[in-house]
């Protein structure tokens, strides 16, 4: 409970997780903290970064929005171009490359979107593995292409149908199933939360992101950027994109939750705004909850940002005021996702659209020698229907 | 009120569960003396979570019909008052770390301690989480319950470092749910753990049949919950006859195996 407990960031994360499964997640600290430091292997995730996922992602500078928006210029870091369309590949080539080393013959993950689901089915066709995704029924409801996808990817999609049926009752169900099957499985967590050491891990995969836009600022600007805007469903894309910039204190670092309906509403998953400190998914973080200790059903359009929590790291940023937190109605983010395909021809995954929403109010604010980044964390190609259904445009295909 | 370890010294006792307010707070109080009546020795009272992460869908759906009838910690304190003036059967709480985390550590255990519920059973507080718990615990005089798996033997010093009350050996892999066989890796684990300590050893996850009670003679108690929480499910406003004539036949089984 200590901030010298190297499991803890401030007072915030730890293992809170059944005792059969702290060998399982013992196991994978120990392989994480060796490959960290194993040559051959940070080789093996560069080539993959590069010569598979499509890394360096480019940093955009987006002219049109720019202008339009009349202050700071805009850059896109466009984890949208990667192999699969998201930034959930960086973590998932990074996690299945140590399990595959640990000799572990099958993955297994939690997905909201979807996308988290089809990088880890892409690594395990690649590395010819065994591969069980769990999502929620509702969220296979509304990504349908995307569990098709997954299937042609040579992976079992599992609809969960306990609880709320979403995000969190997916990665309720991934645990579980670890437990069943602890020796020859891994748990490819999607996002910067659960037990330590995932949220250490996954932003360790994730801080390529911002190492690689540190050094195109540098070279394409001269500078830093002032602003680094990122969308926070558990805080994987926006932990990665904060990562290198944490230590300059110039830099503004900006999270941007999804607040559904609006924060005033039940039908909400702004966390940051309207949650609490609590115990779940295996770590002591900021959580939507009841006075009690139960944990909210959440809302939002976008199923990648519909958890009732967010990574340690990120509360404990909010607490020192390093970085800050907003929140962006689902209006808001259709209205962005719109924007950024006029101006930029850009479709923009809608949880992305929320980080591009909160650069829509932020730019004018600031001046045309001053710069955002925003991380695009991915494309929107499988929002598109859902758009249609939200604005009550009848597709037909 | 005798310790759950002086209670369950001796072998062949039975540790019954259900979860409070199923079906509502009235039957969980009728059920709780029935089954105390019918022969449990320890009563473990589940307090609902919403997302409980070790239980399987027998469990997840009792707490949920509890949830839905808006059970509130607070009540739950209110339930044991009234299960107190009807029969002194030693209890303990399952539920999970955040809803006692909410309440507030002392103030959880505070409420134990003037409830006379003796031990508190956290799926999600592994040892390496109970630095703060623990010295609490053992100021307000609680025990609490620590689990050993099949996986668990390099940590055996350590968990049994920690332990008071009883020992929860969870007899197979996965999460809570009745089962049709059992392996008979418990009485290993128990065999592991007795190389250290003499606490009592409590079974449990997926004892549902009378085989099963007879297959674990060196343990000092069975613990049965989704089979109990089963039977209120299909019986909820007149489950007493059946909880009885269940609780009978597994004591009974228990007893025939030595
Ligand atoms: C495109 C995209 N962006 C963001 C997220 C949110 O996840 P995180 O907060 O971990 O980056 C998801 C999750 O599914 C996603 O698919």
């Amino acid at each position: 409970m200590t901030t010298n407990d190297h499991r803890y960031f401030g007072q915030y994360g730890g293992q809170f997780i059944p005792e059969l499964l702290m060998p399982a997640v013992t196991e994978v600290a120990d392989a994480f903290h060796h490959y960290q430091h194993d040559a051959a292997f940070q080789a093996e995730l560069k080539d993959l970064f590069i010569n598979y996922a499509n890394r360096p992602s480019l940093l955009y500078h987006a002219k049109n929005m720019s202008a339009d928006l009349g202050g700071a210029q805009i850059y896109l870091k466009r984890e949208d171009l990667n192999h699969t369309g998201a930034h959930k590949i960086n973590n998932v080539l990074g996690q299945a490359l140590i399990a595959k080393k640990m000799g572990k013959t099958r993955l297994i993950a939690e997905t909201g979107a979807g996308q988290h689901g089809v990088a880890t089915a892409t690594a395990a066709a690649l590395f010819d593995m065994e591969c069980e995704i769990f999502m929620g029924k509702e969220d296979t409801d509304r990504q349908a292409l995307n569990v098709y996808r997954m299937e042609m990817l040579g992976a079992k999609v599992n609809a969960v149908t306990t609880g709320t049926q979403v995000l969190k009752d997916a990665v309720n169900a991934t645990f579980q199933d670890w437990t069943k099957r602890i020796d020859d499985t891994f748990y490819v967590l999607g996002s910067a939360v659960g037990p330590y050491p995932f949220p250490e891990m996954v932003k360790y995969f994730q801080s390529v992101i911002s190492a690689e836009a540190r050094e195109q600022f540098l070279y394409q600007t001269g500078r830093l950027p002032d602003a680094v805007l990122a969308c926070v469903g558990g805080g994987s894309n926006a932990i990665g994109s904060f990562a290198n910039f944490i230590d300059d204190s110039e830099v503004k670092l900006i999270g941007v939750e999804a607040a559904g309906k609006g924060v005033d509403t039940n039908q909400t998953a702004a966390t940051m705004t309207r949650g609490s400190v609590g115990i779940f998914h295996g770590m002591k973080s900021q959580f939507l909850q009841s006075s009690d200790g139960q944990i909210d059903p959440v809302y939002s359009i976008s199923a990648g940002l519909d958890y009732p929590g967010v990574g340690p790291e990120h509360a404990y940023l909010r607490d020192l005021d390093r970085a800050q937190y907003v929140p962006i109605t689902d209006d808001e983010a259709v209205a962005a996702f719109d924007y950024i395909a006029q101006q930029e021809g850009i479709i923009a995954a809608i949880e992305s659209s929320h980080a591009i929403a909160y650069a829509m109010k932020l730019a004018p604010t600031m001046r045309p020698d001053q710069q955002i980044m925003v991380t695009l964390s991915g494309r929107g190609d499988k929002d598109v229907a859902a758009i249609a259904r939200y604005k009550g445009v009848d597709l037909h295909e | 009120m005798p310790s759950l370890t002086a209670t369950l010294q001796a072998k062949e006792k039975f540790i019954a569960f259900t979860v409070v307010g199923d079906p509502d707070l009235d039957h969980t109080v009728e059920y709780v003396v029935a089954m105390a009546q019918a022969g449990a020795d320890v009563v473990e009272l589940g307090i609902a979570f919403s997302d409980p992460s070790a239980d399987g869908p027998t469990i997840l759906s009792a707490d949920q019909r509890a949830l839905d009838n808006g059970i509130t910690t607070e009540q739950v304190f209110a339930t044991v008052a009234r299960i107190r003036q009807q029969t002194d059967v030693p209890l303990v709480f399952l539920t999970y770390t955040n809803i006692v985390f909410k309440y507030g550590y002392a103030e959880f255990l505070a409420q134990m301690q003037a409830h006379d519920v003796q031990g508190l059973i956290l799926p999600d507080m592994p040892i390496e989480e109970q630095t703060a718990f623990l010295p609490l615990a053992q100021q307000y005089g609680r025990d609490l319950i620590q689990l050993v798996t099949s996986k668990s033997y390099d940590r055996l010093p350590a968990i049994l470092q920690n332990a008071s009350g009883f020992v929860y050996v969870v007899s197979s892999l996965g999460i809570t749910g009745t089962r049709q066989t059992l392996s008979n890796e418990a009485n290993e684990i128990i065999a592991q753990i007795r190389q250290y300590s003499d606490i009592p050893v409590g079974v449990g996850f997926g004892i549902s049949q009378v085989e099963h009670a007879r297959q674990f003679p060196t343990a000092n108690a069975i613990i049965v919950g989704s089979a109990i929480v089963k039977i209120i499910a299909e019986h909820p406003y007149d489950a007493t006859p059946y909880l009885t004539q269940f609780i009978t036949a597994m004591k009974e089984a228990q007893h025939a195996q030595s």
